[in-house]
C-alpha cells in the first residue's frame, strides 16, 4: 500500500487556489483571443480587450484576476491502494486557509445563512470525496465565484421533455441570466441520475478539459449544436450582445429513475480558475 | 470616449446613451451589501451624495505597497432596492455588473441617474487605475467598507440611460 501524507495534499492545495487565481489556462485564454477576434460589435470587442488585459496584469502575481476569488471545490479521487496519512478534510482546509492567506485572496465564506458571518479563512471548503481504482490521490480544484454560481440552477424535467426539451432549459437558462454571470461562459451541463447526482456532474463537466468531447455520440452532438444555439442567443461579452456567449459546453450522463430526467446547468465565469493535480 | 470627473451633474446624465465608454478620473466610492443597509438605515454620510458616483465593489486585500487589492465590480440587482432612496439623496451614477430591475431603471429615470457598468471579473485591470485609497465609513466591514477612491481613466460603460434604452440583450429584468 502506497501512503501519503497529508501535508502533501495540504501544500498542493495551497500551490494550486494562488495560482489558480492569478493565472488563467494558457487553452483558455487562445479561446478568449478568437473570441476577440471574432467580435462584430465594437463594445464587446473592447471588453474582450479587458478580460485579455486583465489576465496579463494579474499573471504578475500582484492582484488576483477577479476581487471575488471565490469558494474553494476539491473533488479527491482516492485510490483504493493509497494510504492517507492524517485527515484528509482538515488537510485540505488547511491548504484552503493558507492560500486564502498568503495569496491575498478574498475570504468570502460566511458560516450562517442568516447571521452572515465571516469564517475569516475562507473554510470550510466544498470537498466531494471518490474512491477509484489505483494509488494515487487525483484532486481536481476550483475557485468558483459567486456571480457565476447563482445563475445556475437544478431542474427536474419529464423524461417526455427530451432532447428539446433540455436544450430550451439550457437556452432560457443563459438567456436570463444575461450578463450576471460575467460571459463568456463555460456551461457545464448535468444530465440524468438525481437531484444531487446531476448537481454534481454537472459541476465536474466545467472542469472537463475545453477540447475533449462526450464519447457518447448523441451527447457529443448536443454539445455541439447547445454551443452554438447559446452564441446564437447574442448575449455576448458581460451581457451587451455579441458573438460570444460561450466558450465550451460540457455535458455529462448518468443513469435515471424511469420517471425522472433532471438536468443541472452549471455555469463558469470567464475567471475559470481551476486545475488538476495528481499525487 | 466621454471623460468624466465627478461630482455630476443633470447635464451630464443628459447627454449620456447606452453604449457610451465613460472613462472617469477623479472621486468615486465604494459600497456593496452590507453598506448600502447601513448608508440607508443612518442616512448620515461622511460624503456629499449629490452627484455622487457609486461604485459596487469589495475588493481583495492590499498587498503592502499597493494602493488597492483586485476590484471588479459586483452584481448590481442586489443593490436594487436600496438604491432607490440614495439616488433621491443626489446620486448620480452607479457602477456595477449586470441587468437590474424595471423598478430600479424606473426610480433611475425619474431621479435623473445613470447606471453603468465595469467588466467583471477585470479587478486586477481595474485596480491599475486607482491612485489613492482612503476608508471613509463602516472599517468594521473589511472588504465592504466605503471607501473614497481617486481614479485615473477609470472605463465604463453605460448600461442604462435617461432616455430609457438598455445596453443588454439578455437578462431578465427582475
Ligand atoms: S462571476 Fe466570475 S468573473 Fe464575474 S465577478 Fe464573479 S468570479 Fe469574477
Amino acid at each position: 500500500m502506497r501512503k501519503l501524507d497529508v501535508k502533501v495534499i495540504q501544500e498542493a492545495v495551497t500551490k494550486s487556489l494562488i495560482k489558480m487565481n492569478y493565472e488563467l489556462e494558457d487553452s483558455f485564454v487562445r479561446k478568449l483571443q478568437i473570441a476577440k477576434n471574432n467580435e462584430r460589435s465594437e463594445i464587446s470587442k473592447s471588453i474582450l480587450t479587458e478580460i485579455l488585459e486583465n489576465q496579463d496584469i494579474a499573471k504578475k502575481g500582484i492582484n488576483p484576476l477577479c476581487q471575488d476569488t471565490g469558494i474553494a471545490v476539491i473533488f479527491a479521487y482516492i485510490g483504493k491502494d493509497l494510504q492517507i496519512q492524517g485527515n484528509l478534510e482538515a488537510g485540505i482546509n488547511d491548504g484552503v486557509r493558507n492560500a486564502y492567506e498568503d495569496g491575498y485572496l478574498r475570504k468570502s465564506v460566511v458560516k450562517h445563512p442568516f447571521d452572515r458571518q465571516n469564517t475569516k479563512d475562507n473554510t470550510p471548503a466544498i470537498i466531494h470525496t471518490k474512491l477509484v481504482e489505483g494509488d494515487k490521490l487525483t484532486l481536481k480544484i476550483a475557485a468558483k465565484g459567486a456571480g457565476s454560481e447563482n445563475m445556475s440552477r437544478v431542474v427536474m424535467l419529464k423524461p417526455s421533455d427530451g432532447i428539446e426539451g433540455v436544450k430550451k432549459l439550457v437556452k432560457d437558462t443563459i438567456f436570463n441570466a444575461g450578463g450576471r454571470p460575467c460571459p463568456p461562459i463555460i456551461v457545464g451541463i448535468g444530465i440524468g441520475g438525481n437531484l444531487e447526482k446531476s448537481a454534481l456532474i454537472a459541476k465536474e463537466a466545467i472542469l472537463r478539459d475545453l477540447d475533449d468531447q462526450h464519447s457518447d455520440p448523441i451527447i457529443a452532438k448536443l454539445e455541439d449544436e447547445l454551443y452554438k444555439e447559446i452564441n446564437e442567443l447574442g448575449v455576448g461579452p458581460m451581457g451587451v450582445g455579441g458573438d460570444t456567449t460561450c466558450v465550451g459546453v460540457k455535458i455529462n450522463t448518468y443513469p435515471m429513475h424511469i420517471a425522472s430526467l433532471p438536468v443541472a446547468i452549471n455555469i463558469q465565469c470567464h475567471a475559470n480558475r481551476h486545475d488538476e493535480v495528481i499525487l | 470616449m466621454i471623460r468624466i470627473t465627478p461630482p455630476v451633474d443633470n447635464a451630464t446624465i443628459k447627454t449620456l446613451k447606452v453604449g457610451d465608454k465613460v472613462l472617469f478620473s477623479g472621486t468615486i466610492y465604494t459600497a456593496r451589501d452590507q453598506a448600502h443597509i447601513k448608508l440607508v438605515q443612518d442616512m448620515n454620510p461622511a460624503f456629499d451624495l449629490q452627484g455622487a458616483v457609486l461604485y459596487y465593489v469589495g475588493p481583495t486585500p492590499t498587498r503592502d505597497g499597493q494602493v488597492i487589492g483586485s476590484c471588479g465590480p459586483t452584481s448590481s440587482y442586489r443593490m436594487d432596492e436600496l438604491s432607490v432612496p440614495l439616488m433621491e439623496r443626489g446620486v448620480k451614477m452607479m457602477i456595477g455588473k449586470g441587468n437590474r430591475s424595471q423598478n430600479f431603471q424606473k426610480e433611475m429615470i425619474k431621479n435623473n441617474a445613470v447606471y453603468l457598468i465595469a467588466t467583471g471579473g477585470t479587478g486586477a485591470l481595474l485596480a491599475s487605475k486607482v491612485k489613492q485609497r482612503k476608508v471613509l465609513m463602516y472599517e468594521e466591514l473589511g472588504p465592504e467598507a466605503i471607501y473614497e477612491l481617486e481614479v485615473k481613466d477609470f472605463p465604463c460603460f453605460v448600461a442604462y440611460d435617461v432616455h430609457g434604452n438598455t445596453l443588454f440583450k439578455g437578462g431578465t429584468d427582475v
